[in-house]
């Protein structure tokens, strides 16, 4: 089982950080996501791997350790609210932008009209 | 147990959550119920701070669970000088905005608040989790107001700005985790007694999540080479946020000190100073890039911009070679430059509105109308950024020289700070000349004469350089005891043998 969870988190990493540096903001929003979960995964991992025991002294023969799993339960609440903000922005930049690049604009093309358009628009 | 403690939290929640459900009341009341509460929030540090004066620690456990069971706010000088720092930042860069800078969102008031709130309890916390959430709050309500003001050039930084964040936020949970898997505990003063236990093969699990940690703490505090966010994003904010933003980095340096020097500190057994020779040359590389920065900054805004990673360089120097004397020089420095640097951007923008669309470009423009009230402001935060005497920037680098030990690091040390300082001084005299000197003839269309709060605020954070001075014997006999406090572990380890209050009383 434990190389089994290695393997998973380790491919969500891989995949997370392989759409993170994608140069668009669709994959780096699923990117981050995927991220959070691996690491959602090892948090969980960190009070180790235990079948059948229930986070409660005394209730079952072994007992497993509660705090990584109220760790865990925090930074799902707060990863949820980060990807709900970082795709509106995407949309923001898509819509400002006219384009999904993280930069705003392709490489080769250096024109900055968002800066110009505000400095007359005053 | 202490209830004081939760005030510097409290207030701004309270605050914040009256200006939540206040979206449509008229604009003068959100602004003095949101200035109220910044008032407040500043007594309730200074209650704290005076507090903190005896040396002693103080505790507040949540829910009444002996540390290292629950989570638990701590009290210390360090604590009480953080929180200080950013009430009296907070309240000028509030001050500023009422002039009409959170005009254009309603919830402005709220996340300025909230933000306050995530750096408390930041500030506050003695648990490595409670760390990250502060963390959270902060990043988020900042996210906010980054975005304030509109303006599409604001997307792009903004976007880098919480992708890279995002990214830190991960790296600290898997660090944390790491931590937590070998001890087996978050609070701070366990994990002082813990990590010196350690060994094995958990020793290296223990060694990365630390240095994990060290690179979340340096991307917040914007180290080499997580540092090319920050101009940016900082030069296209709105000017109270951008000021209030001064902070944001040295909450990066408050994490630094706080968890190398109790967790990983001189008594942490193999792990002892884990990081700190990796953060020297770090930081010196910092401090030359944010010159180079100011040197090339085509607008005043990214010049000031620059100088916050000129300070973050020049902070960390000192608090990587681990003397109390450096440590000590480094928070008396600390004071002088948030506040000096948030002045400048309040001054960056003031000029930017009197120049018509030269804006704060490094070019020449027409008159302003108010030249001579702000070339003043300017020259005063410019010599007290850059280090002249007799302003309180000088002061502070001088102790910063004083308290390096003679060796191979002090000429580093010495000589980076010296010719940084010579480099920024031209960047600053190359901008002043430009933009208050050189003007041209032309017609730009007459600006709005200064309002009192604006005026004020500016001009009271850059004077701040100033009081500084005046109060530099009560100030540094303060970060003295800092440093000492901080340099004796012992006494935060108390805190796990504190007494809780009975039930019943």
């Amino acid at each position: 089982m434990e190389l089994l969870f290695a393997l998973t988190i380790g491919v969500l990493t891989a995949s997370g950080v392989y759409l993170l540096l994608r140069a668009r903001t669709f994959p780096v929003v699923v990117g981050l996501t995927l991220i959070s979960y691996a690491v959602n995964l090892f948090l969980f991992s960190t009070g180790r791997l235990a079948t059948g025991a229930q986070p409660i002294i005394g209730s079952t023969g072994s007992y497993t350790d509660p705090l990584p799993q109220a760790l865990v339960l925090t930074a799902i609440v707060i990863g949820f609210a980060m990807t709900a903000f970082v795709v509106v922005l995407s949309l923001r930049n898509l819509a400002d932008n006219d384009d999904d690049h993280v930069d705003g604009h392709q490489g080769n093309d250096h024109s900055q009209p968002d800066q110009s358009k505000e400095v007359t628009g005053k | 147990m202490n209830h004081w403690l939760t005030a510097p939290i409290l207030i701004p929640l309270l605050g914040g959550i009256l200006q939540v459900f206040m979206g449509y009341a008229p604009i003068s009341l959100r602004r003095t119920l949101a200035i109220a509460t910044t008032v407040l929030l500043l007594v309730s540090t200074i209650v704290l701070l005076v507090l903190a004066n005896d040396d002693s620690y103080r505790l507040y456990a949540f829910g009444n669970w002996q540390p290292p069971f629950g989570i638990v706010l701590v009290l210390d000088r360090l604590a009480a000088l953080m929180l200080v720092l950013t009430a009296i930042l907070a309240l000028f860069c509030h001050i500023f905005a009422i002039g009409g800078a959170d005009e254009g969102n309603r919830q402005f008031h709220t996340l300025f608040l909230f933000q306050l709130m995530g750096l408390n309890i930041a500030f506050l916390t003695g648990d490595l989790f409670n760390l990250f959430v502060a963390f959270e709050v902060l990043l988020i309500a900042s996210y906010g107001l980054l975005m304030h003001g509109g303006g599409t050039a604001r997307t792009v930084p903004g976007l880098h700005y919480v992708v890279l964040n995002l990214v830190g936020s991960a790296v600290f949970l898997i660090s944390v985790g790491m931590i937590y898997s070998v001890t087996g505990t978050l609070n701070m003063a366990d994990l002082a007694v813990k990590i010196p236990q350690v060994s094995g093969e958990g020793l290296n699990l223990v060694k990365a999540g630390g240095m994990m940690l060290l690179v979340v703490f340096a991307l917040k505090a914007a180290l080499i080479p997580l540092c090319f966010w920050l101009p940016k994003a900082y030069a296209r904010a709105t000017a109270p946020v951008a000021a209030l933003f001064a902070v944001m980095t040295k909450v990066g340096i408050y994490a630094i000190l706080r968890v190398y020097l109790l967790v990983f500190g001189d008594s942490a057994g193999e792990l002892a100073n884990l990081g700190m020779d990796w953060l020297f040359p770090l930081a010196l590389i910092t401090l030359a890039m944010g010159v180079i920065g100011a040197l090339g900054a085509d607008n005043l805004k990214t010049l000031v911009a620059w100088q916050v990673i000129i300070s973050v360089g020049t902070l960390l120097a000192p608090i990587a070679l681990g003397s109390e004397a450096g440590i000590s020089a480094a928070l008396f420095y600390l004071l002088s430059t948030t506040w000096t640097v948030a002045g400048l951007f309040l001054v960056a923008e003031l000029v930017a509105n009197q120049r018509g669309t030269a804006g704060d470009r490094i070019v020449t423009a027409p008159k302003m109308r108010n030249r001579t009230f702000l070339s003043v402001l300017f020259l005063i935060g410019a010599v007290a950024a850059a280090g002249l005497p007799p302003l309180s920037g000088f002061f502070a680098k001088l102790l910063i020289l004083k308290s390096a030990v003679p060796g191979t690091d002090m000429a580093w040390l010495w000589s980076a700070i010296l010719i940084g300082s010579f480099f920024t001084v031209i960047a600053y005299s190359r901008a002043g000349s430009i933009v208050f000197w050189r003007t041209v003839e032309g017609h730009i269309e007459k600006p709005k004469p200064l309002s009192s709060n604006v005026s004020v605020a500016a001009g009271t954070l850059v004077a701040l350089s100033v009081v500084i001075v005046a109060l530099a014997g009560p100030i540094s006999d303060y970060t003295d005891a800092t440093a000492a406090q901080l340099f004796n572990p012992g006494g935060y380890l108390q805190i796990l043998d504190m007494p809780m209050t009975p039930e019943g009383k």
